[in-house]
């Protein structure tokens, strides 16, 4: 690679009193002074969240309003702050999605450990936690801030689905007793 | 009749007048002094593009209808929030520094910047008196000169006190360089006093006489390198960037104010923008025309109206000139210390001398 020798100039006479300089400056600070402010005025203005934002985790429905999760516990092993606590819960026979078997009992995210890194919703088979758009989590005490399940779901909501990976199974199954009688 | 009671108010020589009308002056000062920290935190913001303090309100005033919400949001509020902060603070006193002086310099501080306000004029009464503390005196400026640059006995006994590094070397830098430019700044000045000093006039150093002569040309337009020189000399000796090498935040932490905190530190806060105030109003006073409204137009208006409209115009340029401080800091980075003994003695002072000389052989030439 050539090597480059800029030369160096000596300074002019203006240059040494500064003064042209520091003139320039006033000039490009004034033109700052007098455009409009870039800051957004938080509490009373919020940021527009862009898609696929990873702020809050949450878990999501399908479409059908079944919840997605099924308490495989996978997202629990590999949180690394540890700030998932699954308690799993069987599917009662008399329920129309029972051949799902499992959902979780009881399902809490404690926001004061995770740190937002989104593991959870990597590993998740089932495609049922999310890190959606909510980016301020608030409270006044330790137990406001563990999310329980009703809390999850609510923030949740429902996210479109392209599987409908138990629909299908059903399906199948059900097809294949057929077939077998 | 309100003539009467004004000429009372501002000329009375009774004991309680005098009182009230330095505890008034006092009281403007620091109001302006308050002010202007609000200045310069309102301007550093709209000058990096951001609000500024927008927040600070009191119930009281918040619930007025619309003037309410304006205070709120331009910050008026803030510097009393600001003040009490500083009084509420936990005054604390570090085991390490040399108590008596350490409590002593803030005081020593700001206790020059306070008496050297005795010398200011205001504005002209329509009985041709001046609106001033200390009227009659003649020599101004040079009691103005001697006892502002009393004010580095405080940064310098606040950086010894202190007992600590930082703030020492804060302070042998304040000192340093006070004296080189307090040189170029009286050099300066003399160019101004051999222009005001005609045969007829005979107190050339007051103040007022200086105010007087300007009431056609300003100073600045017959002197501009004087002027220029003595702006920079006025940013020096109020230790404002770029020239605030005994604060200097980045190499220093805060120079020699380090080790004060709570009110002590608000009284070194309020010294330096006195400092500034009365800069400003002698470069206003001996270039700019004080009182007078326009070059070639002293008064508008007559009577009480004329003086109203003169303390006005007063005022008005001690405002620009406030934020010209201002934005000049949130402009130049700081000069390195040997830039700044540079400037003052190998420049600043040489052009000063060069340009007395010009004056002084014109001014003889011309008789």
């Amino acid at each position: 690679m050539a090597i480059k020798i800029v030369e160096r100039r000596p300074l002019s006479f203006a240059e040494k009193t500064y003064l042209p300089q520091i003139i320039a400056g006033l000039k490009v600070t004034w033109d700052n002074l007098v455009k409009p402010p870039v800051t957004l005025q938080y509490p009373d203005e919020r940021p527009v969240i862009p898609n696929g934002y990873r702020g809050v985790p949450t878990l999501v429905r399908d479409p059908h309003g079944r919840e997605k999760c099924v308490s495989c516990q996978l997202c629990e092993f590999v949180c690394p702050p540890k700030a998932i606590r699954i308690t799993p819960g069987e599917i009662l026979e008399t329920e129309d999605n029972n051949h799902v078997e499992k959902a979780p009992k009881e399902f809490e995210i404690n926001m004061l450990r995770c740190i937002y890194c989104g593991l959870c919703q990597e590993v998740c088979p089932e495609e049922a936690i999310w890190l959606q758009g909510q980016y301020s989590m608030t409270g006044k005490t330790r137990e406001e801030m563990v999310n329980n399940k009703e809390k999850l779901y609510e923030l949740g909501g429902t996210l479109p689905d392209s599987h409908y990976k138990w629909d299908k199974k059903k399906a199948e199954a059900e097809r294949q007793q057929h077939g077998n009688h | 009749m309100i003539e009467q009671i004004l000429n009372d108010l501002i000329l009375s020589p009774a004991w309680y007048y005098t009182a009230a009308r330095g505890l008034t002056v006092i009281v403007i000062l620091m109001s302006i002094a308050a002010y202007s920290v609000l200045l310069e935190r309102k301007a550093s913001a709209w000058i990096q593009g951001r609000v500024g303090p927008n927040r600070t309100n009191h119930p009281l005033i918040a619930w007025i209808p619309f003037f309410g919400n304006v205070l709120t949001r331009g910050g008026f509020i803030q510097p009393a929030a600001d003040g009490l902060k500083f009084l509420f603070k936990e005054d604390a006193l570090p085991g390490h520094v040399r108590k008596t002086f350490y409590v002593l310099a803030p005081c020593i501080a700001l206790a020059p910047v306070l008496i050297s306000l005795v010398m200011l004029p205001f504005g002209e009464l329509p009985s041709g008196q001046i609106i001033t503390l200390c009227p009659g005196a003649d020599i101004g400026v040079l009691f103005m000169f001697a006892i502002s640059s009393l004010g580095v006995y405080g940064i310098a006994l606040a950086g010894w006190a202190a007992n600590s590094k930082y703030p020492f070397l804060g302070a042998i830098r304040g000192s340093a360089q006070l004296i080189s430019y307090e040189l170029a700044m009286g050099l300066s000045v003399l160019t101004v006093f051999l222009a005001t000093a005609t045969p007829d006039q005979d107190n050339a150093l007051s103040l007022v006489s200086m105010v007087k002569a300007q009431t056609g040309a300003w100073n600045i337009l017959y002197h501009p390198i004087a002027a220029l020189i003595f702006l920079i000399c006025v940013f020096a000796e109020a230790n404002r960037h770029p020239f605030d090498m005994p604060e200097s935040e980045t190499d220093l932490v805060g120079g020699f104010h380090t080790e004060y905190g709570a009110f002590k530190f608000g009284l070194f806060f309020v010294a330096e923008y006195s400092h500034m105030i009365i800069g400003s109003s002698l470069f206003i006073l001996m270039f700019l025309g004080g009182w007078h409204v326009l070059p070639w137009l002293p008064t508008v208006g007559t009577g009480i109206f004329a003086t109203l409209i003169g303390l006005g115009s007063f005022f008005f340029k001690l405002a620009a000139f406030l934020f010209f401080f201002v934005w000049v800091r949130w402009t130049v980075p700081r000069f390195r210390y040997d830039q700044v003994m540079r400037i003052g003695w190998r420049v600043l002072l040489p052009v000063a001398v060069a340009n007395l000389l010009v004056y002084f052989i014109w001014y003889a030439l011309k008789g």
